[in-house]
Formats: structure tokens, C-alpha cells, sequence
């Protein structure tokens, strides 16, 4: 047993050292463990299963092909149309909006940090974004609609809707800043130094080392964090539900409030609905295509992470 | 890390002439991005402060919510439902987390089929949004188990949420505890269980809490779950049990900030200060651990 946690450091065969009776504690206590980390594989199969037994009735009722290209999403009529396209629009420019905001000044603040702030600025910007990274997304929202809509964006269009994707988006991009900065932060900070030097001989100034080689050596782990904080966004709920209404509207006018696919889940699952209405069966219909939206672009950052650590460690 | 600003410094006085406005103009460009995202964070707090202040009283956590008189409005129940949920979402994950972190790291064979699989589904779980797991916990524990829109549905889901964070968290921690003490434990004859459990794990304290108190403090400002768990529904009373209704701080401010009256606006707004007023001093707390007990073996 112990030969294969002491392993490698060990020379020799350490097994006639080994007691001979059977140690039966160390054995429930590792079953324990095992089961311990199979609440995640448990939890993952949960995800999955709960979602898709109620969409495969879903679709059903409501063909695919109408799902996924339909322009009108009216469940609440009586003979609804469930054509997801103006939820997933809605998802899109928001989403969109944020990725303005948020790869450039993300990107900025990694750059600055990894190569040219002082150790000592370092340490105390550092955990000023993990404390931007850690505002409750409600507070978000609130902030979006209380101050950036109405005390700031009517200035500039007066005619703007209260509850708008511009205002949404803005904020939604704010807070994937720490996501995309301290991801890309670890990917420039794992770049050897020696590159870094190399180009200083050859008389590169920072900006150039920046720019032509931290930049580039790291840019899987930067695509990375883009690739993640883009899954974030469109996962996003709170600052949607709250900022940009609950109307789906096939738009791509920003000054418009739209639904995406997060807050049309959130409003649709707090009512009080029914187990077997179409309508409860539609937030799993979302559901499966967010998931497999995030899911896919996770995988994508989670391979990009693995190949940029193969690479330099 | 010495060696590399002294060489930058040595690299700065060999700089051609000929570029440093471009070089400058730059770095003040980065300069403004990290300015931008900063005075964002400062002008959110400073904008629920001010707007908040009138409320920022007794009242606020002394009054249950009501509708007719928000003047005495209060988030009694939101507090005590927060307490109340985060304290069964900590009995839930902490010890499924912890002990899944010390099999993933101590027992497991890092090369092993299994132990890749949990790995990499860990990882996307970490990144499933948090919507999702309110659509589980509607079918599996509101639905299905019939647990209802209650106290310990939200916490199970909550649990299941801040699992991956917390036991990734709780794996670097453990990984920064260098071999020899692991050695030294088995080589006086101790089990492999008794080395994680007495020579690892409290070695990994510090790094464990500041892990915890993290996983915990998002879940604190999680509200999108719960709107899919019944926490929307006008509560005015303490839970009493983990059957319980319930509602939580981040729900009660969403059903505050849906209310268009200025009242239930400044109302919101002075929840929110009691909200990052909680969640700063975790925070402090979790960045004060790490640099207090930042050990160099």
C-alpha cells in the first residue's frame, strides 16, 4: 500500500518491509475518500440526467428543428411559440458587449502586472481584482440598473430603455476583468524567463518583450482565459435578470432590453410551475443548450490550459 | 524574482533613445485599464454606501421585509436565512470536499484512469454556471427527493456548487507541503492515513481556510440558484428548521431592486453594504491568513 505513495522517492523494494497483516481501517477509510471524490462524477451524471430526461419530453411536444430556429418565444401564450433564436441573440450581444470590455482591459491589467508593476504594487492589486472578483453578481445587476442606466447612460441616450443589454453587457464586462486577468497573469508569469532576457540582449525594450514575445509564448493560456471568461458571461444570470429585462426581442440595438437564455431559466423556474407543463419543461430545453454551450467552450480552455503546461513545464 | 528587475533595471539604462515615447505611451495604456477596472469597484461602493445610508440602521437587521411600509422594512429573515443555509452548505461540502482533495492528491495514482476522469470533470464543473446547478437541485432535491423549496434544498445545491472550487483550493494547499514530511511520517512507521491525516493535513491548514472561506463567501452572494429554489417568495419569518421556507441577503436585495419605489431601491442599496460588508471581511480574512502563514519550508 504504501509502496505507491512513497514511490519514486523510495530505491528498492520496500515490500518485505511491509506488514504482513492487513491493515482493514486504511482500507474503509480509503472507500470513504474514493466515495468523497465521486460526488463530483455523481453530481456531473446528476447535471446531466436532470436535464435531459425533461427536454427529450420537451422535444416531443416541440420539434427540434422549430426550437432551435424558431424566431418567436412566447411560452406564456396559449399556444406558444418556443423558437429559442431570440434567447440565444439576446445572449449573444450581451455576451458580446462584455467581451468590448472586458478581453482589453483584462488583457491590460495582466500585461501590467506580469511585466511591469513592482512586486509591491503586485501585492496589493492583486487582491484588489480578487475583491472585484468576488462582488455577488446581484450587486452587479443593482449597479447596472440603478446607477449605470439611470444616472449615467440616459445622460448620453435619453431615449434608452430603462432595462437595456448595453448597461448589462458594460458591467457583465467588468466582471469577467478578474476572470481574464489573473488567468492570463498565470499563463505570461509561466513563461521562462530566459525568453524574456533573450530579447532584452537583442535590445528589445519591455513593451517590445511584451507585445512580440510574452504575449505570443503565452498565448494559449491567454486564449484560454478568453475562451473562460466568455463561458462566464454567457452563464451569467443575475446581472441579465436584473439590467436587461425579461421581454425576448429579437434585436441587436443595445439601447433594447432583451432576454437571454440564463434569465429566461431564472424568471420561468420562480414560478410556481407545474411538473409537467410545457413551460416547466422548456427551462430544461435552455438548460441543455447552455450547458452544452459552457460546456463545449470549457472543454476547449481546459485543453488549451493542459497544452500551454506541456509546453513549459 | 530579484535577479529579474535588477536585470530590467541594467536593460533600462542600455535602452536605444529612440523609442521610449511608443514604450511609454503603452505602459500608461496598461496603467489605464487597471485604473479603469479599480474605480469601477470604488464607484459601485461608494454609490450603495451613499444611496444606501438613510437605512444603513437597526431597523435594517432588527424588521422583518414588508411591503406596505418599507420605512421599516428590515432583512431580518434574509440574515437568518443566510445563516442558516450557508451553515448546512459548510456541514455538506466541507467534508466531501476536504476528503475528496485528500484522495485526489494523497491516495489516488496521479496517472490512474480514475483519477484523470474526476480531475478533468472538476475542472468543467468549476465552470458550469451556477444556473445550472439551480436547474439540478429544482429536479433532483426540490422535485424528485420532494424536498421542497427549503432551507436544506438550497444548501444541498449551494454544497454542490462550491465543491469543485473548494476542492481544487484544497489540493494546492496540500500540494505545498513538501514530500520529506510525508516521508519522515512513513518512515517512522505511521499509515498512509495517518500521515494525511495527522502530518498533511494540519500542515495544510492555513492554505485549506483561506480555500474555505472563499468557496464560503461565494456562496453567500449566490443568488441564481435560489431564484429556481423558492427563495423568491415573500418570506417574513425565520427559518426554524432545515424543512423550513426561506429567503436569502442577494435574493432579498433582488426582490428589493425589482420594486421600482425609491424606497425599496435605498432599501436594496443598504443591503447591499450589509452583503459586502460580510463578504470584504471574509475576504480580508482569507488574504490575511495567506500572507500571515505564507511558509517557506
Amino acid at each position: 500500500m504504501s509502496s505507491t505513495l512513497v514511490g519514486s522517492s523510495v530505491a528498492g523494494d520496500p515490500g518485505s518491509l511491509q506488514r504482513t497483516k492487513p491493515r482493514y481501517g486504511e482500507k474503509v477509510i480509503k472507500g470513504i475518500l474514493v466515495m468523497a471524490a465521486g460526488v463530483s462524477v455523481l453530481t456531473t451524471f446528476g447535471i446531466v440526467l436532470s436535464i435531459l430526461i425533461p427536454s427529450i419530453e420537451f422535444f416531443s411536444e416541440v420539434p427540434i428543428q422549430d426550437f432551435l430556429f424558431g424566431t418567436e418565444w412566447t411560452p406564456l401564450f396559449a399556444d406558444g411559440e418556443f423558437g429559442v433564436v431570440p434567447l440565444v441573440t439576446g445572449t449573444l450581444v450581451i455576451t458580446g458587449i462584455a467581451i468590448v470590455i472586458a478581453i482589453p482591459f483584462g488583457l491590460g491589467a495582466a500585461v501590467y502586472l506580469s511585466e511591469f508593476a513592482s512586486p509591491r504594487v503586485r501585492k496589493t492589486v492583486k487582491p484588489t481584482l480578487e475583491v472585484l472578483a468576488g462582488i455577488p453578481t446581484v450587486v452587479f445587476g443593482f449597479f447596472a440598473l440603478e446607477f449605470l442606466t439611470q444616472v449615467v447612460l440616459v445622460k448620453i441616450w435619453p431615449d434608452i430603455d430603462i432595462f437595456n443589454a448595453l448597461s448589462a453587457g458594460l458591467i457583465m464586462g467588468v466582471m469577467i476583468i478578474p476572470t481574464i486577468a489573473s488567468l492570463s497573469e498565470d499563463a505570461m508569469s509561466a513563461v521562462p524567463s530566459g525568453m524574456r532576457d533573450g530579447s532584452y540582449a537583442l535590445g528589445s525594450s519591455k513593451r517590445q518583450t511584451a507585445m512580440f514575445v510574452v504575449i505570443p509564448a503565452a498565448l494559449s493560456g491567454i486564449v484560454a482565459a478568453f475562451v473562460l471568461g466568455i463561458s462566464r458571461a454567457i452563464g451569467e444570470t443575475m446581472i441579465v435578470t436584473i439590467a436587461a429585462g425579461l421581454q425576448p426581442n429579437l434585436s441587436f440595438n443595445p439601447l433594447e432590453g432583451m432576454q437571454t437564455m440564463t434569465s429566461y431559466i431564472a424568471a420561468a423556474g420562480s414560478g410556481d410551475l407545474s411538473t409537467g407543463s410545457i413551460e416547466y419543461k422548456s427551462i430544461f430545453a435552455v438548460g441543455l443548450l447552455l450547458f452544452i454551450i459552457t460546456f463545449f467552450m470549457n472543454t476547449i480552455s481546459i485543453g488549451l490550459v493542459r497544452k500551454f503546461r506541456q509546453v513549459y513545464q | 524574482m530579484s535577479t529579474d528587475t535588477e536585470l530590467t533595471d541594467i536593460v533600462g539604462g542600455l535602452q536605444s533613445k529612440g523609442t521610449p515615447v511608443r514604450d511609454r505611451i503603452f505602459m500608461w495604456a496598461l496603467l489605464v485599464t487597471l485604473f479603469i477596472a479599480i474605480s469601477t469597484l470604488l464607484v459601485l461602493i461608494a454609490y450603495v454606501t451613499i444611496k444606501g445610508w438613510p437605512r444603513l440602521d437597526p431597523k435594517l437587521w432588527q424588521n422583518m421585509p414588508s411591503i406596505r411600509r418599507p420605512e421599516n422594512a428590515g432583512a431580518q429573515s434574509a440574515i437568518m436565512g443566510t445563516l442558516w443555509v450557508i451553515s448546512l452548505t459548510a456541514l455538506f461540502a466541507l467534508p466531501t470536499g476536504i476528503l475528496a482533495a485528500l484522495y485526489l492528491e494523497e491516495f489516488s495514482h496521479p496517472d490512474s484512469k480514475f483519477q484523470r476522469f474526476v480531475e478533468v470533470n472538476i475542472q468543467n464543473l468549476a465552470a458550469v454556471p451556477s444556473i445550472v446547478y439551480g436547474i439540478l437541485g429544482l429536479a433532483v432535491f426540490a422535485r424528485a427527493m420532494a424536498l421542497g423549496q427549503t432551507v436544506i434544498t438550497a444548501s444541498l445545491t449551494l454544497a454542490l456548487l462550491i465543491l469543485p472550487v473548494l476542492i481544487i483550493s484544497t489540493r494546492e494547499a496540500l500540494r505545498a507541503v513538501p514530500r520529506n514530511i510525508r516521508d519522515g511520517s512513513l518512515a517512522l512507521g505511521a499509515t498512509e492515513w495517518q500521515t494525511a491525516w495527522k502530518q498533511t493535513l494540519p500542515a495544510a491548514t492555513p492554505g485549506i481556510a483561506t480555500g474555505i472561506i472563499l468557496s464560503l463567501s461565494r456562496a453567500i452572494g449566490e443568488a441564481a440558484p435560489l431564484l429556481l429554489l423558492g427563495a423568491v417568495t415573500f418570506i417574513t419569518f425565520n427559518p426554524t428548521g432545515p424543512l423550513s421556507g426561506y429567503t436569502t441577503l442577494p435574493i432579498q436585495i433582488y426582490n428589493w431592486t425589482k420594486d421600482s419605489r425609491e424606497e425599496f431601491q435605498i432599501l436594496a442599496a443598504a443591503t447591499i453594504v450589509l452583503l459586502l460588508v460580510i463578504l470584504l471581511l471574509m475576504n480580508f480574512t482569507a488574504i490575511w491568513i495567506r500572507n500571515k502563514t505564507q511558509k517557506r519550508w
